[in-house]
């Protein structure tokens, strides 16, 4: 299941569908807004989307990681929009027979995402002004 | 013509979501990076690091482009 949405992420919802009979492990990965970023502080975060990308590559990643690891099932939620601190900006949920598959897989997923999803952020930092975030 | 969609900061300092240019079919993704930087110069300082979409896929410089593909220009990504 692969979504974007523009409201809070249910990762507990998303932590049940998928989990099954056949895991013996199920992996969740939150990402959150956080305060500080050398020493500068987040008040928020905007988030903007390529919608009908992003869908499209994150379904592409997720056929890579189920040629790599015998997943069971796979849910990835990110969120758009503006995001305060503490609020979940990305949910990824995998479950696979066993556990370092389970962590594998989920590590990929989200190292994957951040690096060819098309999705941006503008930190909005607490001195009123605004940045597009570079990746490193 | 062809449409481009812009994202990020590339649609912030055009000032607009989608552009239009004069295209001839089989002119390349770097040809349109080109023509860009020119009409929005405010995309100069960002331009070798811009990325382009071509049918939601990510598309090398020496990649054509025909009028009636969904072109999309971005800065690099930063979800997550």
């Amino acid at each position: 299941m692969i979504e974007l949405t523009h409201v809070p992420i249910d990762y507990h919802a998303l932590t049940e569908s998928v989990r099954s009979s056949q895991s013996g492990a199920v992996v969740l990965f939150l990402g959150t807004v956080r305060e500080m970023t050398e020493g500068r502080r987040t008040v928020a975060l905007d988030y903007e989307g390529y919608p009908q990308m992003a869908e499209t590559k994150l379904a592409e990643l997720e056929a890579q990681a189920r040629s790599k690891w015998p997943i069971d099932r796979v849910g990835i939620i990110h969120r758009l929009g503006r995001l305060e601190l503490g609020d979940i900006s990305v949910a990824i949920a995998v479950s696979c027979p066993h556990r370092k598959q389970a962590f594998d897989a989920g590590q990929f997923l989200i190292d994957e995402l951040k690096g060819s999803v098309p999705i941006w952020k503008q930190e909005n930092w607490d001195d009123g002004t605004t940045e597009w975030v570079h990746p490193v | 013509m062809l449409q481009i969609k812009l994202f990020a900061k590339a649609r912030e300092v055009v000032g607009r979501s989608v552009a239009e240019i004069p295209w001839l079919d089989g002119q390349t993704v770097l040809q349109l990076k080109q023509v860009l930087a020119e009409k929005y110069p405010g995309l100069q300082p960002m331009i070798s690091r811009l990325l382009v979409a071509v049918n939601n896929d990510y598309a090398a410089d020496d990649a054509a482009i025909k009028t009636g593909d969904e072109v999309a220009c971005f800065p690099p990504v930063s979800g997550g």
